[in-house]
């Protein structure tokens, strides 16, 4: 792994916990062949001015795997989320130290352009924020900006195929021309899904994106992202125990900023290694 | 320490309202009573103030035109020079021959205080138009003087003692003789907008003021509207939150209160003295507006840019917009109808403004409406102003006049503000 900021990064404040934490990680996933590595990050750590909201974290993804992150509220679950496609960018006082890799490469290297490594990694948030614009346009979007395809054929093919991929085709084949923001929360949720497929990622963050959805939008949307693992590497956040066991394979336990332990899902839901899991899983604090 | 409330509840039941609450509700409907006497207050001096200008504007409806028949000889005018005849001389015959027995000098003189000086360049215009007239006799229709309009509308009384009106008696007899013929007509009064100013109030009207004040705006929109939006945007969306930008943020709201004199004081030492631009013209003054509507857009289109959601922006962004793309694409687009109802109200703003064009020198007497923006003109308010000094009569209620096409463009555009903040006002979901 090229180390970037590790020297500046291991002058922090060090921490056992989250060292011996991305031993294991890395440990397991060389265990679990099979899968290889998407994303590898290796002691990020995050400020939001002169706080420090994640204390190097290092944690490998692996590619075609749904990743579960779980943890109490401000631990730092979608701090580190967005630390992947780098929309911490777009905060102002944000600084993140440490390297991520995807498919080897420093996403946080100079010479990588964000806006390209956006269209890699698709993002869905946790409230679903469809464009004002038509549904046609929503998912035609990114492939425009990107120039995957000009308007036309090819376009409506990508849009096609985008909301068939998210399960959303059939409900609004007949009205591509209607906002997008007239549809229900659900269906919006799969919309920005389907949007975020349009521009042909490896990987898809996805913030809490059924936080604000009735159980049934929720169980589509989980099908969904059990349907898209075989193509892409999902990276969900959550904070229902149930979906984590429901659509993950891997899970991240992150406590305090700290990532406290990874494990396969079965296992850290059945007999976590860390007393802090227990007690999360167990609901006694969070 | 309890027992009096225990002892107060043990009196009263829980719903019986002590002498506390109806302290307090009375203090409520003594407020409400405030409020709404302030408003029936500020109503009613809206009223009195619109309905004296409407009452002083009534007798600039209409204007008084007189009909003459009018002979022009074959020798008056050159046809291939028809713009060097003697037109007035001609008017005065037609005038002598209805009134054979007016031959005095002066009473001549009072005869010819009836009629427009204008009544010479009416025939000459037609004349110009058509040629053939020459050497024939027809009708010409032109603008009675002040003082005949004034007497046809009642606004010189006649039982006043003839040393006490403007009017002679004569010129009263005259008059009556002229109505009596039919040749007193008085139909809406388009030269208050068509003519432009003149020194003779039958004669004056707001074409020049109009077009100075559009040429003054279209300057004003054309650089208030690029360079406010542009430093809107970089102020909310591009730039660092530092001191240095709280330091621009803060002088821009303080430019939104400083005075309009100061920046008429601006514009003269820098566009007229430095710069050497044109003194009374629309350039110099749109540039002078566009120094007051620029902080009015600039707040309209940052706050219309805030209440654009992050959300939108993360959107754009997660499928890889670039931050320009995000801008031009969403953020932009969905603030627009509040950057233009900003810009319309700071537009209308800029149209009433007055102080910092009479600094520029856009309160000239011109009397011909400017070919383009860079020719002396006035604008509205300055024409009202210069109206309002006039002593002639008929100025008084073309001032209002001018005054209610002022606020009537006001009104419009607020109106459209109004309209486009209903019309555009999105429901974020
Ligand atoms: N823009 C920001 N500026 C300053 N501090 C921030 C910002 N965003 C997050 N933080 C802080 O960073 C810490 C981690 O926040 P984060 O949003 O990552 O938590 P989370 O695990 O996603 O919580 P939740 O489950 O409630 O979404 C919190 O203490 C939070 O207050
Ligand atoms: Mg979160």
């Amino acid at each position: 792994m090229t180390t970037l900021d590790t020297t500046e990064a291991s002058g922090m404040i060090m921490n056992k916990t989250a060292e011996e934490a991305g031993a294991l990680a890395k440990a397991v996933s060389t265990a679990k062949a099979g899968h290889e590595t998407k994303i590898a990050a290796s002691k990020v750590s995050v400020f939001y001015g002169d706080k420090q909201a994640l204390f190097d974290v290092s944690i490998d993804i692996p590619a075609r795997q749904v990743m579960a992150f779980i943890g109490p509220s401000g631990c730092g679950k979608s701090t580190f989320l967005r630390c992947i496609n780098r929309m911490n960018d777009t905060i102002d006082n944000c600084s993140v130290k440490g390297t991520i890799e995807i498919d080897g490469a420093n996403i946080y290297d100079p010479k990588i352009d964000p806006v390209l490594l956006r269209a890699r990694v698709g993002m869905v948030f946790q409230k679903p924020n469809p464009f004002p614009k038509s549904i046609y346009d929503n998912i035609a979007y990114g492939p425009r900006i990107h120039g995957v395809a000009k308007a036309g054929s090819a376009m409506d093919e990508i849009v096609e195929r985008s909301l068939q991929r998210a399960a959303l085709w059939n409900e609004v084949k007949d009205r591509l021309d209607q906002p997008g923001t007239g549809l229900s929360g659900g269906q919006q949720q799969r919309l920005c899904i389907a949007r975020a497929i349009a521009v042909n990622p490896d990987i898809i963050l996805m913030d809490e994106p059924c936080s604000a959805l009735d159980p049934i939008a929720t169980a589509k949307v989980e099908e969904l992202i059990d349907e898209l693992r075989a193509q892409y590497t999902i990276v969900i956040v959550t904070h229902s125990m149930q979906q984590a066991a429901r659509v993950s394979q891997k899970a991240a336990f992150f406590h305090l900023g700290n990532l406290i332990e990874v494990d396969e899902t079965d296992k850290m839901f059945t007999n976590p290694s860390d007393q802090r899991t227990q007690d999360y899983i167990t609901g006694r604090f969070g | 320490m309890s027992d009096t409330a225990a002892q107060g509840t043990g009196r009263r039941a829980w719903y019986e309202p002590d002498a506390k609450l109806k302290r307090r509700h009375a203090a409520d409907r003594r407020l409400r009573a405030y409020g709404v006497a302030a408003i029936l207050f500020a109503l009613a001096m809206l009223m009195t103030l619109v309905g004296t200008i409407l009452v002083t504007a009534a007798p600039a409806v209409t204007q008084t035109m007189v009909t003459l028949e009018v002979e022009v000889p074959e020798g008056a005018v050159n046809p291939s020079d028809p713009r060097g005849g003697s037109y007035q001389k001609i008017l005065n015959e037609s005038v002598a021959r209805l009134f054979p027995e007016v031959d005095t000098p002066r009473e001549l003189r009072e005869l010819r205080q009836l009629f427009s000086n204008g009544g010479q360049y009416a025939l000459r215009d037609k004349v110009v138009a058509d040629t053939s007239l020459i050497g024939r006799t027809f009708d010409i229709t032109f603008p009675l003087s002040d003082i005949g309009d004034q007497l046809h509308k009642g606004v010189i009384g006649r039982d006043l003692p003839s040393d006490q009106r403007r009017v002679s008696d004569e010129q009263i007899g005259w008059y009556d003789r002229l109505v009596e013929q039919g040749r007193i007509s008085a139909p809406l009064n388009w030269g208050l907008i068509f003519n432009a100013d003149s020194r003779f109030p039958e004669l004056a009207g707001l074409w020049g003021a109009l077009v100075g004040s559009f040429y003054a705006l279209l300057i004003c929109f054309l650089v208030s509207f690029p360079v406010g939006i542009a430093a809107a945007v970089y102020l909310e969306e591009f730039a660092p939150k530092n001191r240095f930008t709280d330091l621009i943020e803060v002088n821009i709201n303080n430019l939104a209160a400083v005075p309009s004199i100061v920046f008429g004081l601006l514009g003269l030492a820098v566009f007229l003295n430095f710069f050497g631009m044109p003194r009374s013209a629309p350039i110099v003054g749109g540039l002078v507006l566009s120094l007051m509507t620029l902080p009015t857009i600039i707040i309209a289109t940052r706050a219309a840019l805030k209440a654009v959601p992050p959300s939108i922006r993360e959107a754009a962004i997660g499928v890889g917009a670039s931050r320009m793309q995000t801008v031009g694409h969403h953020v932009l687009p969905l603030a627009m109808p509040g950057i233009l109802t900003g810009t319309i109200i700071g537009l209308a703003q800029a149209l009433g403004e007055t102080a910092p064009l009479l600094l520029i020198g856009m309160n000239a007497f011109i009397t011909a409406a400017p070919d383009s923006m860079f020719n002396p003109s006035t604008a509205l308010p300055t024409q009202i102003y210069i109206w309002a000094d006039s002593p002639e009569r008929g100025f008084t209620s073309r001032t209002s006049a001018a005054i209610i096409v002022l606020l009537g463009f006001l009104v419009c555009m607020n109106a459209i503000a109004i309209y486009m903040r209903k019309r555009f006002e999105r429901r974020w979901s």
